[in-house]
């Protein structure tokens, strides 16, 4: 089974990360390729990406002519997706173990580390029960 | 030598063919089950590249395991170089006779060692397909929807959980020969259903994976044709698969069995199964395997939905009720009474049903219910269901099929 395990921040969160030290910037880099590395070696990695940070997000909708109609002011509460993983791996449960060493990047010192990380199953093309 | 598809097809089903036998061989002369079946994997890619072109070796069987065994000497070689180079005693002793066991035995070996309980599902199912299907890791990564590179470490650390556990190329004893023969036979539905269960995305490609459990299935069969279990499982999915093509619409949205174009069905493999599991039921040492094809078998014989015996599919799940702790076979038991004793007497079983942990959230519950809801006439209490039902599937199809149940009942 497939899950995709989210992160998401608000521009607040953007901004802090934006200002982190040196030191605690490489540990998370440093841990975000090892932790990559690790999903490929146990033979669960499907795909991760990570997106540009959201100061040019826009929304679009198509205007009655269809062509885009972009909108760009934001309230600082929303939440942007950062990046995410997809496994493949037996259960929920290990989607949920995966998910939890994720959590786990490290942040500077004196911070609350614990990144929340939302997992969410991707749908199959059917049903797995109905034989 | 001009390239032509159908000596490609040839050469394909050869290759899957002798895969077994070839590794078997390998395997027996180096005792090293990892390396060699890195080897025949090597062997059967060159196989592919060479015979299109040159045409079939008069041998091919020798030709493969003569390449296979060439690697197998090289990376010996470059193997006790490094120990020589850092000064160990080269182990030259490698080398065992081949044995008289035969080729036939080396499948049903190579099954059993794939399928160990000491694997993961997922790896197991991998290292079957590989080992035994003879299918490249390219190909079984495409049709899992994986990275290559993911299932070859998903072999590779299969092969390393054989090496760690010391499993012996070896028959089981007979006192584990039946309980593993079930691992292997999980393993093979487990591919089956993979292949059965997606109607969508890269269609073709899936539906090989249910061939190839056929295949596999079909092979061990002939290996074990007085396992009823065996029998069982093959008529199974005989009968299942005969369906696959009313399975869904040009729009690869699910059809229920209820609503099925039945001419689409594949008669003369409904015949096959029947034909299997009929002759198999009266031998005793009763399984849910036949069961489940029994059951199967009923459903393939009815012209219409409408001719369907209830009171013998109804029976078939009281026995495989008291068989198997699935709590899916109870959901369908009651789907069965609902058809034979009206929808009334389904849902009360439904109220028992939805007291077990494993099933109070499952999806399927409530699609039943809905389903049971409908026949006896409460609209309202259907759509509540099917609406529950759609927010649980983790199936797109099944969640549009869902929904538009209840959009149905709601206009």
């Amino acid at each position: 089974m497939k899950y995709m395990l989210l992160m998401s921040a608000t521009r607040e969160v953007f901004e802090w990360y934006s200002k982190w030290p040196k030191e605690a910037l490489q540990a998370n880099i440093a841990f975000m390729r090892d932790f990559n590395q690790q999903l490929k070696d146990e033979g669960i990695f499907v795909e991760t990406a990570g997106l540009a940070w959201p100061n040019d997000a826009v929304i679009v909708r198509a205007g009655d002519d269809g062509s885009p109609i972009t909108d760009g002011v934001f309230p600082e509460s929303k939440e942007f997706l950062a990046g995410y993983w997809i496994v493949d791996v037996e259960s929920a449960e290990e989607a949920y173990k995966v998910a939890a060493r994720a959590s786990l990047a490290p942040a500077p010192a004196g911070t609350e580390g614990k990144m929340p990380v939302e997992v969410r199953q991707l749908m199959s093309s059917a049903p797995k029960d109905l034989l | 030598m001009t390239h032509s598809p159908a000596l490609e097809v040839t050469i394909e089903h050869l290759l899957r063919e002798l895969t077994p036998q070839v590794l078997g061989t390998v395997v027996r002369r180096f005792r090293d089950f990892a390396s060699a079946e890195d080897a025949v994997q090597e062997a059967s890619l060159a196989a592919a590249l060479q015979w299109p072109r040159e045409g079939l070796p008069i041998n091919p069987r020798a030709w493969l395991t003569q390449v296979a065994f060439r690697r197998m000497a090289d990376q010996i070689r470059s193997e006790s170089a490094r120990r020589r180079r850092e000064g160990e005693v080269a182990a030259e002793t490698l080398l065992v006779t081949e044995d008289a066991a035969s080729q036939e035995d080396d499948t049903l070996v190579l099954l059993f060692m794939c399928c160990h309980p000491a694997l993961t599902t997922p790896s197991a199912i991998a290292l079957t397909l590989r080992a035994v299907g003879g299918l490249s890791t390219a190909e079984i990564a495409h049709a899992f929807l994986v990275p290559e590179a993911t299932m070859a470490q998903r072999i590779s650390r299969a092969k390393q959980a054989i090496k760690t556990s010391g499993i012996p190329f070896q028959l089981p004893t007979t006192d584990e020969r039946t309980q593993r023969l079930r691992a292997v036979l999980h393993i093979l539905y487990l591919i089956f259903n993979e292949g059965y269960t997606s109607s969508a995305g890269p269609a073709l490609r899936r539906a090989d994976l249910s061939r190839e459990a056929m295949r596999l299935t079909r092979i061990l069969h002939g290996l074990q044709p007085d396992d009823a279990e065996v029998a069982g499982l093959l008529a199974l999915m005989l009968l299942t698969d005969a369906r696959r093509d009313g399975r869904s619409n040009k729009d690869g949205e699910l059809v229920p069995l209820a609503r099925q174009d039945r001419s689409l069905w594949d008669k003369k493999q409904i015949e096959e199964g029947i034909a299997l599991i009929s002759a198999t039921l009266p031998k005793g040492a009763i399984g849910q395997y036949q069961l489940q094809a029994a059951i199967a078998a009923v459903h393939d014989e009815a012209d219409r939905y409408e001719d369907t015996d209830w009171p013998q599919i109804l029976a078939l799940y009281e026995v495989l009720r008291r068989l198997s702790g699935n709590p899916m076979v109870a959901l369908n038991h009651a789907i069965a009474v609902a058809m034979v004793h009206g929808a009334v007497k389904g849902l009360e079983l439904l109220d028992v049903l939805a007291r077990d942990s494993r099933l109070a959230t499952h999806h399927r519950l409530h699609a039943v219910r809905g389903h049971l809801l409908e026949l006896a006439g409460d609209s309202a209490g259907a759509i509540e269901h099917y609406r529950i039902a759609a927010n649980k599937t983790a199936s797109l199809p099944e969640r549009n099929y869902l929904l538009t149940q209840a959009a149905r009942l709601s206009s």
